[in-house]
């Protein structure tokens, strides 16, 4: 194909795009469009956070201690150059908020693809395949079901604690913590694409394409995977969610990131040993950005199920 | 006078590109014991005035123009609950789907004798009687036993004589069959559209019979409505427009439906498909495929006129009266 | 017959209903078979069509499943062209199986709708490797598209674009791009419009001629069938119960199903007939009755029909399963009259 086509086809892609249900459904959505403009601005707080912060709170040798505790800075006793307060090690709130935003969407976003790689893959497999293969997975999928996620994830974490070396173990906490998340959540990946993927199986474009002489490689790849990977987006979004309050509750419980590298939910958990000596501000701003996080991704993830619904429409 | 009578019926769905009519301007009326025909293709809007007469259309969609009148009085703007009153005792619905039309977790006679106790004031027993009595007018065998099976116990043919029997047992003045005979076998078909018949005959009900099939419309219907483009575009007795159409597309539909008896080498076809709701040319929505078209086809809209029995909806038709 | 190109004999087809087997040991049930396809033989000859009819759960569109290679034959033989077919699946890109090819019933269930048209189309070609060169290929798929009555832009657009006649067209156009002798049409026509039912079956006539393909065209609708076939075959309950030319079928039904079927066609030439007599239903196949699958139902029912089932024997210039007209006990006279 020529240039001159292929743009065309690009430019062609994206008028349809433009112009589809669910670009006008998103125009006409106040929930849609607040919650992308909240979660736009969360990102991108989390993507520049070496700009946007005032110091690097990993690093000891920018910590003056002699500004510890100190309130935000509109509250008597505030200093400007805090702008949300400090915490006992005179960490700045905003930067470590900005920070810890940034490792909390990359657990969410990395555990997120690794449990919609591994369910698609075994979704996929087990709804074309049918017969021992799918059964074999589905038989994990209810094992793994029959516990709580927490639960699932404190394994894997207690496991890999284990086996690597206690200094590795600051290091070695992100991936961890994906592993641990991403293993708990594929299920739900593999549920809806074997399902999706046993009525598409019956359908006579694949049956077509059997006729032709399409490998089953070919047929799943190039067929099927395309035709269901419309509901995976919706559990996707709604799963960035719970991967992130789930990396916050590890963290929370002590399992998580450390606290030389704290993530939302090791300042929750941080801030919330010094609530009682009234310092609040430690945990309440970290807290904050966690739940206006978690709610725009699940209004937008509502939103969007809503929308490639047409029955709902 | 009428049964029912619509007038100008326009119904009209918002979307995202301004409102799209799925009919436009329909008129019919219907006499006790009369079975209408409404005939067309997927998206002619044959349904939808179905849909609009028993008071269901689906949201957003609106009547937006026109008027509904059963026995003089005015249907279209009552109320929900009140229309719900009228559904099932003054107007009764068969629909295509056998299966779906019944309740899977109550027997037969359960569903039957709910009916017939919601609209007549009739005690249990007696109402049981009166179902064991729709169930033999229907063609049930041993209906003092089958009263008391599950729809799944029925075959499909069988099923739909059930859903025959709940649609009449009120003893409404009409009924609604929208495809009735459409999801089963030929051999069955011809069973239940000569029971339409006997029942329309007997109880004096009127039928407004919706259906995609030539046919069953020429074995069953009294007078036909052709459809297009949410149009009435022919309307009149069954044996005058389908032996001597004059709508052209009439014309063109029925001589491209093949006919036993008839090889011919290549079959009578209309070019062309018809025109999405939203996207109807002005004038005459069947010019582009119309091998009679003029200038006027164009830009003006032919109006339903003719006769006492027989109405067209074509610019050929006005010029060289009939 | 002079050049069968598909032979089809003692074809067999069952489907194991069973619970599963330690739900079989603990509840004490038996195995259970539905026989969808129960002893089939017809030959087609080249360039001719030959029709399946039948009601539903007769099993003509498992035939046309088995003849593809989308389920194997529990039994019997399929011959196509002197190769025998009953053993290759479907998916192996082997030399015959290119020759045949498959239009489906549901225009919008037989193309992606991810796919474009162009992709659609091509698919054969590149699996097949008759047109292995993208630019060659494409130039292929632009001649079909004219060739089926569309223009070769529509290669750009999504299968949604299009209204239900047109996306038959896009699926005949899949169809011939291997240039197959022989296509298997599974109730065609049966999803359209009636005017747009005859565009199809024309632009079907026209290929065959300008072609000489060979069609096994399935449907149960027999006002088509009667258009476009050479030989008609009537299907019951898995059986063939008559196979003759489509003039025979129409003008001398032999067989009391064909008679029946025949009757009760709905015609807009024959108003108003009275029809409301126990013509019965089609018995569930799980369980059809023994003998002759049509006794239940039939009006020369008698003992021997209740409890052997008939040979599929020539009579006249037809085959016929009847024990009845064997017999010559079918006077069509004595039949009207009971009907």
């Amino acid at each position: 194909m020529t240039d001159t086509t292929q743009s065309r086809t690009t430019a062609s892609t994206l008028a349809r795009l433009l112009d589809s249900d669910i670009a006008w459904n998103f125009r006409h959505s106040w929930t849609a469009r607040i919650s992308s403009v909240l979660i736009l601005i969360l990102f991108a707080a989390a993507l520049f956070a070496p700009m946007l912060a005032t110091q690097n709170p990993y690093d000891i040798s920018q910590l003056l201690l002699l500004d510890s505790e100190l309130p935000p800075a509109w509250v008597e006793g505030g200093d400007p150059r805090y702008l949300l307060g400090t915490d006992e090690q005179a960490r700045d709130v905003y930067s470590s908020i900005l920070y810890g935003l940034r490792l909390s969407l990359i657990v969410g976003f990395a555990s997120v693809a690794l449990a919609a790689v591994v369910g698609i893959s075994l979704g996929l497999l087990g709804g074309f395949v049918g017969g021992m293969v799918d059964g074999a997975i589905m038989r994990v999928a209810d094992i793994l079901l029959s516990f709580p996620a927490i639960l699932v994830a404190l394994l894997v974490n207690g496991i890999a604690r284990g086996v690597l070396p206690p200094d590795r173990h600051a290091d070695a906490a992100i991936w961890v913590l994906i592993l641990a998340i991403g293993l708990t959540n594929w299920v739900q990946y593999a549920r809806t694409v074997r399902g999706s993927t046993m009525v598409e199986r019956q359908k006579e474009y694949v049956q077509a394409a059997r006729i032709n002489g399409v490998s089953g490689m070919g047929i799943m790849m190039n067929h099927i995977l395309p035709n269901v990977l419309g509901p995976v987006l919706v559990i996707a979004t709604i799963n960035l969610g719970m991967a992130v309050l789930t990396e916050a509750t590890l963290s929370f419980l002590g399992v998580g990131m450390p606290a030389t590298q704290p993530s939302l939910g090791t300042l929750i958990r941080i801030g919330n040993e010094y609530l009682f000596s009234g310092i609040w501000w430690v945990v309440i701003f970290p807290s904050v950005v966690l739940v206006a996080l978690v709610l725009a991704v699940n209004l937008l993830g509502d939103w969007l199920r809503d929308a490639l619904n047409p029955k709902l429409r | 006078m009428a049964l029912l009578s619509v007038e100008n019926l326009t119904v009209a769905f918002p979307g995202r590109r301004g409102s799209v009519n799925a009919i436009e301007d329909v008129s019919l009326s219907i006499s006790p014991g009369e079975i209408l025909g409404m005939v067309g293709e997927s998206g002619a809007g044959k349904s939808m005035t179905g849909a609009a007469i028993i008071g269901l259309i689906e949201p957003p969609g609106r009547i937006v123009k026109g008027g509904i009148l059963l026995e003089g009085q005015r249907i279209d703007t009552l109320r929900p609950e009140e229309m719900r009153r009228i559904r099932g005792r003054r107007i009764g619905a068969i629909f295509q789907d056998p299966l779906t039309s019944l309740n899977p977790v109550l027997t037969v006679g359960e569903q039957l004798i709910e009916t017939i106790q919601t609209h007549l004031r009739l005690s249990k027993a007696e109402a049981r009687e009166r179902a064991i009595d729709w169930l033999r007018r229907v063609g049930i065998p041993a209906p003092e036993a089958r009263i008391d099976t599950y729809p799944h116990q029925y075959s499909g043919g069988m099923r739909q004589r059930v859903v025959i029997a709940l649609a009449l047992c009120a003893e409404p003045r009409l009924v609604i069959a929208d495809e009735p005979t459409t999801a089963l076998d030929v051999s069955v078909q011809a069973q239940i559209i000569a029971l339409l018949r006997k029942l329309a005959r007997e109880t004096g009900v009127a039928v407004i019979l919706v259906t995609h099939d030539m046919g069953v419309i020429a074995e069953t219907a009294d007078r036909v409505a052709v459809m297009y483009a949410g149009r009435i575009v022919e309307v009149g007795p069954v044996a005058e427009v389908l032996t001597a159409p004059r709508h052209p597309y009439t014309r063109g539909l029925m001589a491209s439906i093949p006919r036993i008896g008839a090889r011919p080498d290549v079959l009578p076809q209309i070019e062309g498909a018809m025109p999405r709701p939203d996207a109807r040319p002005g004038g005459c929505a069947f010019a582009p495929r119309c091998p009679h078209r003029m200038d006027i086809c164009g830009h003006t809209r032919p109006d339903l006129n003719g006769g006492a029995t027989l109405s067209v909806a074509c610019h050929l038709t006005e010029e060289v009266p009939a | 017959m002079r050049d069968p190109i598909l032979t089809v004999s003692g074809l067999k087809k069952s489907f194991d209903l069973s619970q599963p087997f330690v739900t079989r040991l603990m509840k004490g049930g038996e195995r259970r078979y539905v026989h969808a396809v129960d002893g089939v033989d017809f030959s087609i000859e080249r360039g001719t069509t030959l029709s399946l009819v039948g009601e539903s759960g007769c099993g003509k569109s498992t035939v046309a499943k088995l003849l593809m290679g989308l389920t194997r034959p529990t039994g019997g033989s399929i011959r196509f062209d002197g190769h025998e077919l009953a053993g290759i699946r479907a998916g192996q890109p082997s030399v015959v199986r290119r020759r045949m090819q498959m239009i489906f019933q549901d225009p919008y269930a037989s193309l992606n709708p991810r796919w474009r048209v162009a992709r659609i189309i091509g698919e054969p070609m590149k699996s097949f490797a008759t047109h292995p060169d993208p630019v060659a290929r494409r130039k292929e798929v632009d001649r079909l598209l004219e060739f089926v009555g569309l223009s070769a832009a529509d290669g750009e657009k999504f299968p949604h674009e299009f209204s239900g006649g047109q996306r038959q067209r896009i699926s005949i156009a899949r169809a011939i791009s291997t240039k197959p002798e022989f296509l298997v049409c599974d109730e065609p026509t049966s999803a359209l419009d009636v005017s747009v039912q005859a565009q199809i079956l024309n632009l079907m006539r026209e290929l065959q001629k300008e072609l000489g393909l060979t069609y096994l065209f399935i449907s149960h609708d027999l006002a088509v069938v009667n258009y476009i076939s050479d030989q008609i075959g009537v299907m019951y309950l898995g059986r063939l119960v008559e196979l003759a030319s489509a003039e025979r079928i129409f003008s001398t039904p032999q067989h009391p199903y064909t008679r029946l079927l025949l009757e009760t066609v709905p015609d807009i030439t024959m108003a108003h007939r009275d029809m409301d007599r126990p013509a019965g239903e089609v018995p569930n196949p799980i369980t059809p009755p023994p003998g002759c699958h049509f006794n239940p139902r039939c009006p020369l029912v008698n003992d021997r029909c209740r409890a052997e089932a008939p040979a599929f024997r020539v009579h006249g210039d037809a085959q016929v399963r009847c024990h009845a007209v064997q017999e010559g006990r079918s006077d069509p006279k004595k039949l009207r009259k009971v009907g």
